[in-house]
């Protein structure tokens, strides 16, 4: 595809020139800076000091559940960079006029936006990884819990980045630059939101409530994914007392009971690849 | 491609947004190495048609053709310069920046790009601003800029939309001088423009355009509305009226108070002045017309 390197290297410049990465990468370092300053204190509250085996185990949970809070967090801080990101790179760029000299050049559209695109999810898979190791070193040193699954966790977050970031792109092909941004981060709260009164129906035996999950986690695989980023947070404890705790559990949004099947993986893959198609079409297919 | 095949062809084209009409039937076709002015008023389609040449905009209906091949396909592209309407570069990179961008992106070998860059960048006076960012260029200097990018790789076509918006006049000197050096070159120039003078002093061939249907087209000789002789009089009887109308090849009108003897010349001023005074009339004022475009766009869109 000629002209897709090229794209992609103007973008993350744009990137650095615009000090997107640095507000980016310094905001999160004090995010991270502030939270292990927290889990710090954690063996300093009232009935932690000088803790028998069952205390560390209480510390270590308490340890896991705000990691997972502050992952949350993070996920939703990626979700928006994502789309805050994409939602203007190419509504934006139409609007001002920067994009049709580009267009005027032998270069196709798909390159122009796969080659946005490329960049920005570099960008979002390195955030996730970086900032999500840190967090993760943090909670190392300050409380000594290491999450069980710590890479799987990255990962699951960094695909929920790059599903938002295709949903964003796609977007953007069409509708203006701030509508695009509101558009794809109220699908992305309808999903969590989804998600969760999927689990509520499961708790209290409704499946028509429960299949509403089901169904939001298909049609956006954000929550999915990151219901996949609990459960690699969760010590092996919290799993089995939720799975002695019976099916009320489900009702928690904060708990995984298991990851996400690989079909499922699958199927996120495969939705990524379908929204960033539909993008290259409409952008194809669209006027200029 | 033999030298005279034409570089860019129009075959009924149509372009439809929703109920409106922006290109309604378009037949046309440029040359190699003309300046070709697409005239009209704002909104004639003159930028559509641009559009829909560089694969930018699609057609409803009809197609057409640059450098040979169908509109939209990005190779006919690789040898064409463009300026856009809206010119608007990347605000965080320097000139110098945009203008290796684009060769990047037009395929230009990478061992012609700092040659060439400089070379536009010279033609567009900004050899001193290419290592600051464009975010602090004057409009007039990123409208400049535009042409050194659509200069880039000494294009085989070179369509200019509405050049000279935001340039001085000194600026819009330059650029008829630019486009007249590209005529030497052997270079296309499509020149989008409402300026008339812009287009009378550099275009070989001319279309009018209005509401996207093409009114005429010709050599800029062909097209312009011969001179005449203005006279401010009044008392004319019907008889002297039908005189004056003979006296010129182009008949007689009225522009308000004034009279044009469509056609006359200079020699004739004695006579004319003579015929109304004889006739009974009195003459006020007499100016010589030069034959202009202006004449021909207000009396093809009048009829329109």
């Amino acid at each position: 595809m000629p002209g897709i390197w090229t794209i992609l290297r103007v973008t993350l410049r744009e990137g650095i020139r615009r000090r997107l990465l640095l507000a980016l990468g310094g905001l999160s370092l004090v995010g991270v800076l502030i939270t292990a300053w927290g889990y710090a204190e954690l063996p300093n509250l009232p009935g932690g000091r000088g803790a028998t085996g069952l205390e560390t185990d209480q510390l270590q949970l308490i340890a896991s559940q705000l990691l997972i809070l502050v992952m949350f967090m993070f996920s939703f801080v990626l979700a928006l960079a994502a789309v805050f990101a994409a939602a203007p790179s190419v509504a934006g760029e139409l609007e001002t006029g920067e994009m049709v000299a580009v267009l005027a050049r032998p270069v196709p559209r798909r390159s122009v936006l796969l080659g946005k695109w490329l960049a920005l999810a570099i960008v979002v898979v390195v955030y996730a990884l970086g900032a999500t190791a840190l967090e993760f070193a943090a909670v190392l040193i300050t409380t000594g819990y290491h999450p069980p699954h710590p890479i799987e966790a990255s990962l699951y977050l960094a695909g929920e980045g790059l599903v938002t970031l295709a949903l964003a792109m796609a977007l953007s092909t069409r509708v203006p630059p701030v509508t695009a941004g509101i558009i794809a981060m109220l699908l992305f709260g309808i999903a969590w939101v989804g998600g969760v009164v999927g689990g509520i129906g499961a708790a209290f035996g409704d499946p028509v409530v429960g299949q509403l999950g089901t169904v939001t986690r298909i049609v956006l695989p954000t929550d999915g994914l990151w219901r996949g980023a609990i459960f690699s947070l969760e010590p092996g404890s919290m799993v089995l007392a939720g799975a002695a705790a019976g099916p009320q559990i489900a009702a928690f949004p904060f708990y995984a009971s298991a990851p996400p099947p690989l079909v499922y993986l699958a199927w996120s893959l495969i939705w990524v690849a379908g929204m960033l198609a539909i993008a290259v079409v409409s952008f194809e297919r669209r006027d200029l | 491609m033999a030298a005279t095949s034409p570089v860019v062809e129009f075959h009924a084209l149509t372009k439809r947004y929703g109920r409106t009409t922006a290109l309604d039937d378009l037949d046309l076709q440029v040359d190699r190495g003309e300046v070709f002015g697409l005239l009209g008023a704002n909104g004639a389609g003159k930028t559509t048609a641009v559009k829909v040449l560089l694969g930018l905009t699609r057609p409803t209906s009809g197609g057409g053709s640059l450098l040979g091949m169908p509109f939209g396909d990005p190779e006919s592209r690789r040898r064409v310069g463009y300026l856009p309407e809206l010119f608007r570069y990347q605000g965080w990179l320097t000139g110098g920046e945009v203008l290796r961008l684009h060769a990047e992106l037009s395929g230009l070998a990478p061992e012609r790009w700092a040659e060439e860059i400089d070379t536009v960048l010279a033609t567009a006076d900004l050899r001193t601003r290419a290592d600051d960012r464009v975010s602090t260029y004057s409009k007039g200097m990123q409208q400049r800029l535009g042409l050194a990018v659509a200069l880039l790789g000494r294009p085989e076509v070179v369509v200019l939309d509405e050049p000279s918006t935001a340039l001085d006049p000194l600026g819009r000197h330059e650029l008829r001088g630019t486009i007249r050096g590209l005529r030497e070159l052997g270079t296309t120039v499509i020149l989008n423009s409402h300026q008339l003078t812009e287009v009378e002093q550099v275009c070989d061939r001319v279309a009018i355009i209005h509401l996207g249907r093409l009114l005429a087209v010709g050599a800029l000789s062909d097209l312009l509305v011969a001179g005449g002789i203005r006279l401010r009089a009044i008392g004319l009887s019907p008889a002297a009226e039908d005189e004056l109308a003979r006296a010129g090849e182009g008949g007689l009108e009225r522009d308000g108070p004034w009279l044009i003897v469509r056609g006359a010349t200079e020699e004739q001023i004695p006579e004319l002045v003579e015929m109304i005074v004889r006739s009974g009339g009195r003459v006020y004022g007499v100016e010589l017309m030069h034959p202009t475009l202006e004449d021909r766009f207000r009396q093809l869109l009048g009829s329109a």
